[in-house]
């Protein structure tokens, strides 16, 4: 038998109708991830045309981008940005019941970002294909699941058909030899990969994330990982699924039970990429080598050791950068003045992220002059966060705890940053615009968000985790 | 999906990296729940001024810029979001055909399924498009060709089934929906994986 790569043996399982010169394959669907903002306009197509769902029980929906953060008020009103956002809440719940959805809306004790609650629920599992119109479905890539966004047109394919029409793209194995140092985590391990390859440097491709240095992060760490890959431009980002992956999803409420449970584990043995197996192509990462990293520029690619100098432009894009920036030429980005420090987004808003940030923030302060915001990934990270004390921690800091969201990530639920502000962000995007207009953002880890915000500049937190263990 | 054969327009050329589709269309627009009307936000935060007037410095509010239907864009253009929104606004705002040396894929799958030709040529081809702005070119879908001023030609490709749809207004769903045996024979085949 040849060999194969996990992404292989995911394509070649779920394919209906082969691919041809002429056409592209028919690729079953496994699970249908849906959210409020790229959604309506596939129900409108499907209504207008007649049509229904094939397959309702494979698809989850949830509120999430365009939900406020802040509670409800006394009278029972949600404080949404803006009378669209509401009424393009009000289009989801409607449209689920309409065509029979299971929507983890505001009733639910379950709603949160769509790639925090997917993993949660134990909806995703390996081998799957899923799909979702949002380009940070890759998250779930971390479980061994071949996991893509694609766009609104498609949202409406997979609805009426289960399948979307897929040419088989090529792949790409990053090695990560070695273990991480102590105080660098997976945040600085993926902002370092794309620092390497570039922000097309997966363009085209699958990325499966392999060697030492994987096989030891845990599952939320993964998920931060896969969760980044669109920023190199990747189709998808894979991570092979282990007894870390078992072990997290035994017990989940839709995960398998019983007999099936030891069935699926059998078949999810299989998946790995056998050896002798041929990538199209390869790049090898030394994770002794990475440091805190963070962004400098306005894209995820401009990231370097906080401690390194800021490189000089190279082109007239890159100079640009650097002056919306306000970043300078052979400066490091430590010690740069921070306005405000965004915790969240799929991301980097789970449980073992919200503690890594609390770690830094117990007994401390939010410098006078900076904002801080953590927003948990889902009500469970919610709840589990508050079993913990960890809301205690941040509020006594001065930060706001708030109630799930996208948030500031995508800054379309009016948490914003105002015009030149510098925000330390957990999330994934650092584009011009993205956390507000005229925002700055650099992408750094939660340990190095929670660091920044009690040094009110851009700060490394091995100094504060040292201070703790001394 | 109407039929995309011919495209005959000058260029107009945004020649930055990596313009991703936070700025073709800001996510704070993203609350629409329609396809339409979202010419007028595309490049909202580049091309208008903080008082709502026209940014002198936005290359496509230059005069010669009006009316182009052809974009010559840096490599990598449609980077980030997957957001649809981003072909539906370039082409309510006149654009038909981007350029480029090289696209992000989500974004160029969604501009194809919308009828926004979204086509890659050479580094050396790209680099002339960009140094060129108004540059009246005909795009040739059948033949994957561009046209030039002095009648030279650039060839590129498009996937055939992408080709195939723009040329006869194909609608993909309704091609998809012709398989629905097959569909249902994978899902018998398949219990266990799709239980």
């Amino acid at each position: 038998m040849t060999a194969k790569t996990l992404f292989e043996k995911i394509w070649d399982a779920h394919v209906v109708a082969a691919e041809s010169t002429d056409t592209p394959a028919i690729l079953y669907v496994d699970l249908h991830l849906v959210h409020e903002v790229t959604s309506p306009q596939a129900f409108t197509e499907l209504r207008e045309r007649g049509l229904k769902l094939r397959r309702p029980e494979r698809m989850l929906a949830t509120l999430d981008h365009s939900t406020p953060t802040l509670p409800t008020a006394a009278n029972g009103e949600r404080p949404y940005a803006n009378d669209e956002a509401k009424a393009q809440v009000a289009q989801l719940e409607s449209n689920c019941r309409e065509f029979g959805v299971a929507l983890h809306g505001w009733d639910s004790a379950d709603r949160g970002i769509v790639h925090v609650i997917g993993p949660e629920l134990g909806v995703t599992q390996p081998g799957m294909t899923i799909v979702c119109g949002d380009s940070h479905t890759s998250t779930h890539g971390a479980f061994g699941a071949l996991a893509f966004g694609i766009g609104t047109t498609e949202v409406g394919h997979v609805m009426a058909t289960q399948c979307l029409l897929q040419r088989r793209p090529k792949t790409l194995a990053i090695h990560v030899d070695g273990q991480l140092p102590q105080g660098v985590g997976a945040k600085d391990l993926i902002l370092h990969i794309i620092g390497q390859i570039g922000v097309d440097g997966g363009t085209g491709h699958v990325i499966e994330y392999r060697g030492p240095a994987i096989a030891a992060l845990s599952m939320e760490q993964r998920m931060t990982v896969c969760n980044m890959s669109i920023e190199a431009g990747a189709r998808a980002g894979l991570i092979a699924p282990d007894e870390t992956t078992f072990a997290w999803l035994q017990g989940r409420p839709q995960a398998p039970q019983g007999a099936a449970w030891d069935a699926a584990v059998a078949r999810w043995r299989r998946l790995p990429t056998d050896a002798g197996a041929r990538f199209d192509r390869e790049v090898r990462i030394d994770a002794t080598a990475v440091k805190p990293t963070v962004t400098y520029g306005t894209h995820p690619g401009m990231a370097i050791a906080m401690d390194a100098p800021v490189p000089p432009a190279r082109n007239a894009q890159e100079k640009r950068a650097l002056e919306y920036m306000q970043s300078q030429p052979g400066q490091p980005m430590q010690g740069m003045p921070v306005d405000v420090v965004f915790i969240g987004s799929c991301t980097n808003s789970r449980l073992s992220d919200l503690r890594e940030a609390a770690n830094v923030l117990r007994g401390r302060r939010v410098a006078s002059r900076v904002r801080m915001l953590v927003v948990p990934g889902s009500e469970a990270v919610r709840r589990d966060a508050e079993r913990e004390g960890l809301h205690q921690v941040f509020t006594a800091a001065g930060a706001e705890w708030r109630v799930p969201g996208c948030s500031m990530c995508i800054a379309m639920n009016g948490d914003l940053a105002q015009p030149g502000q510098l925000v330390v962000s957990t999330s994934n995007r650092n584009f011009e615009g993205r956390q507000g207009k005229g925002a700055r953002t650099v992408l750094a880890s939660p340990a190095t968000a929670a660091a920044s915000a009690v040094a009110g500049s851009i700060a490394d937190p091995r100094d504060y985790l040292v201070e703790v263990a001394a | 999906m109407k039929p995309v054969t011919r495209i005959h327009s000058r260029t107009a050329v945004l020649a930055d990296e990596n313009i991703d589709t936070d700025r073709i269309i800001p996510a704070r627009f993203l609350t629409t729940t329609t396809r339409e009307g979202l010419g007028r936000l595309c490049f909202h935060d580049w091309r208008y001024q903080a008082d709502g007037s026209d940014n002198p410095a936005f290359p496509l509010n230059q005069p010669q810029a009006q009316s182009c239907a052809i974009l010559v864009a840096g490599q990598n253009f449609g980077c980030g979001s997957s957001r649809e929104h981003a072909p539906w606004a370039l082409l309510d705002y006149g654009i038909q055909a981007v350029l480029c040396s090289e696209l992000a894929d989500i974004f160029r799958n969604n501009a194809l399924k919308n009828g926004l030709l979204a086509i890659t040529v050479s580094e050396g081809e790209h680099r002339w498009l960009l140094e060129h702005p108004g540059s009246e070119l005909a795009i040739d879908v059948r033949g994957e060709f561009i046209e030039l001023p002095d009648g030279g030609r650039i060839a590129f490709q498009l996937e055939p089934f992408a080709r195939h749809c723009l040329l006869h207004g194909v609608d993909q769903l309704g091609y998809l929906l012709q398989h629905a045996d097959a569909i249902t024979r994978y899902e018998q085949q398949h219990q266990e994986q799709v239980a």
